[in-house]
């Protein structure tokens, strides 16, 4: 069989199921096991597309295979191929948690039965946006996983989740019609929405309409990814979603945002590289998310900070356009989705177990033991302690930065190594709050994993025990992650599409 | 390539209208600025396309023909922007039905962060180890809220 024929199928399967759940819409054991088979399944195609994509070079699809070029094409580079089986892992384990009360909460006749087709349409947005070959699919594969997102992060509609959502969809809704702009604006100067034929035609524009259009999509994505200044969405509505869905939210939205920007930034804008604003950017995400989580007292809110804080990372890498620099940003986005996912499943043990997220009625936790495990390890990988990766991933990146010869880059290095420390002391306040502190003398409760099911325990532990694996991987995985970027950098993607072109 | 000005010049106050709109509070009012800010943009992918033209049907001379694929993302764009607005109808329904109004409310937490500046209390994170003594910096700010 033709490995191309595997591309869509991340995106085709998850859609599938979410009909078949539907019609199973009162059997919830039933469309448990029908998800998490389709994203298991899914996780280990994406590994084979990732394995071959890493043998023979970028897959392409031409869906349909109309001739000249007319099509949809889908691509399965190294990079696409490695978010897609990182998302489908994250995805395929955090499937096990939703049950009715932890997604109904207190709203009574909450529908339920819709988390499960909603959340596999979220699944084959996020591989239809890694996979699009051009602007148009990536457009809708960000309407898909937002759709979803609306649904679920207002799931059981209750007054805090509207109000939240509320913020939630107005802001997207209105990134989406900027992007629609920005495509029009793109069709109108090119000709094209192909990812493959825009840098050439980009190159015979005007420079200022180059750079009107280039700033255009990365407010877009900027506002996706939640970067400073356009974050302030972010922590206004994850926390209140059930901590599954935050959880995915976390772990995977923003990164879609990070990796069209890395797609805008190397494969359409070349040779405008715009590293100055981009490091200022970063240097700001950096430090005013990390400020800001450290004034949160409330759990699932911290870490939102810290979401929007480390994405300033990422976007450090890619402010470098250096070689080095994206192969950091890949690696730490793999890091970053596996550890903010990781972190918040855990926080939504915490949350059943102690009853609450704000730091001001837990306490005593540190009487669960692997509990107190789940949280500490991703904890301190996300504060990149040694020999975790986030340690590594940092490294990694602020390496690429000493490399680049503008004052900015070394504020930006001095910024990395700030917002490591302060994460740190935020989530070890976590630590010590909730887990070490004693509860006032009038709580007599006693802490048990009892309260929570047997497979969350397996699953979360899982999750935290992938996290840990980082560190064993990052050898393999930081060589991957290097050949993605030479890929980008060499014009392998181009090349690829030409040449697959019916 | 001869784009329309009226077309853009309608794109262009359809866009800015539904940009003011959007600022407002009320979702009704935002759900209005969206779809006229949407269609300011679908009017923005016709000039995209280029000349007026017949109708792109096989058989027709290509030079006679308009752009088709334009039209096809505004076909996406508008089923989009509909689904948009049904989410946002249920959306600003809901938020009347809890709260007797559509108009999006403050974050409570942002608010209680706000309230302990104001006050020039130290942040919530931040506790002192004996907090008998400085029972404010536990229920500061936090008194308006309901005990959930």
């Amino acid at each position: 069989m033709d490995l191309a024929n595997l591309v869509p199928v991340p995106v085709l399967l998850p859609l599938l199921a979410a009909g078949v759940t539907l019609a199973l819409a009162r059997h919830p054991a039933w469309q448990r096991i029908v998800s998490g088979t389709t994203l298991g399944i899914v996780a280990v195609l994406a590994l084979v597309l990732c394995l071959a994509a890493d043998a023979q070079g970028p897959i392409v699809l031409w869906v349909g295979a109309w001739p000249e070029g007319l099509g949809i094409v889908l691509v399965a580079d190294r990079l696409s191929a490695l978010l897609v089986l990182v998302s489908s892992i994250v995805t395929a384990i955090v499937v096990i948690f939703p049950s009715r009360r932890d997604i109904a909460d207190s709203a009574d006749g909450a529908p339920v039965s819709v988390f499960h087709p909603t959340f596999l349409v979220l699944t084959a947005g996020v591989a239809n946006a890694f996979l699009a070959g051009d602007l148009f699919n990536l457009f809708v594969g960000f309407e898909m996983l937002l759709f979803s997102s609306y649904v679920l992060i207002m799931l059981g509609a209750t007054k805090e989740r509207v109000r939240a959502g509320s913020t939630y969809v107005v802001v997207s809704v209105a990134s989406s019609t900027l992007f629609l702009l920005a495509l029009a604006l793109v069709y109108g100067a090119t000709g094209t929405v192909s990812f493959a034929q825009l840098p050439e035609r980009f190159a015979a524009l005007d420079p200022a309409l180059q750079l009107t259009i280039q700033l255009l999509l990365l407010v877009v994505f900027g506002i996706k990814a939640a970067v400073f200044p356009l974050q302030a969405w972010l922590p206004d509505s994850y926390p209140t979603a059930p901590a599954s869905v935050t959880a995915v939210f976390a772990g995977l939205l923003t990164k879609v945002g990070v990796y069209a920007i890395i797609r805008l930034q190397t494969l359409l804008f070349p040779d405008s590289p715009l590293t100055d604003l981009l490091l200022v950017v970063a240097i700001l995400t950096l430090v005013l998310g990390i400020l800001g989580a450290l004034a949160q007292g409330e759990i699932k809110r911290l870490l939102s900070f810290t979401l929007v804080s480390h994405i300033g990372y990422m976007l450090l890498g890619v402010a470098l356009g250096t070689e080095q620099g994206i192969a950091g940003s890949i690696f730490y986005i793999v890091h970053h989705i596996l550890v903010q996912t990781a972190l918040f499943i855990v926080v939504g043990l915490i949350e059943r177990i102690g009853g609450s997220t704000s730091l001001s009625r837990l306490g005593g936790l540190a009487s669960v033991p692997l509990l107190a495990a789940l949280y500490l390890l991703p904890a301190l990988n996300l504060g990149g302690i040694p020999p975790f990766s986030g340690f590594l991933g940092k490294v990694a990146l602020l390496d690429a930065a000493l490399d680049a010869p503008s004052p900015l880059a070394i504020a930006a290095v001095v910024a990395g190594i700030a917002t490591s420390l302060l994460t740190l002391i935020a989530v070890i306040r976590v630590w010590q709050r909730a887990f070490w502190q004693d509860r006032g003398e009038d709580d007599d409760r006693v802490h048990s994993l009892r309260v929570l099911p047997r497979i969350w325990i397996f699953a979360a532990s899982t999750l935290v025990g992938i996290t840990v694996a980082l560190t064993a991987l990052a050898g393999p995985l930081s060589a991957y992650a290097e050949r993605a970027s030479i890929d980008i950098e060499g014009g392998a993607y181009h090349d690829a599409v030409e040449e697959a072109m019916p | 390539m001869t784009p329309s000005l009226a077309l853009a010049v309608a794109g262009g106050v359809l866009i800015a209208a539904g940009t003011y709109l959007l600022l407002e509070r009320s979702l009704m009012r935002i759900l209005a600025g969206v779809m006229l800010a949407g269609n300011g943009v679908n009017l923005l992918f016709l000039v995209a396309a280029g000349p007026a033209g017949l109708g792109p049907i096989v058989g027709t001379p290509e030079d006679e023909i308009s752009d088709p694929l334009p039209q096809a993302m505004v076909l996406t764009a508008i089923v989009i922007s509909l689904a948009t607005s049904a989410f946002l109808l249920a959306m600003s329904y809901r938020s009347f039905q809890l709260e007797g109004h559509d108009e999006v409310a403050d974050d409570v937490e942002d608010a209680i962060v706000r309230r302990r500046a104001e006050a020039d209390l130290s942040s919530e994170a931040y506790v002192e180890l004996t907090p008998e003594e400085q029972p404010d910096t536990e229920s500061g700010g936090r008194s308006g809220r309901a005990d959930d």
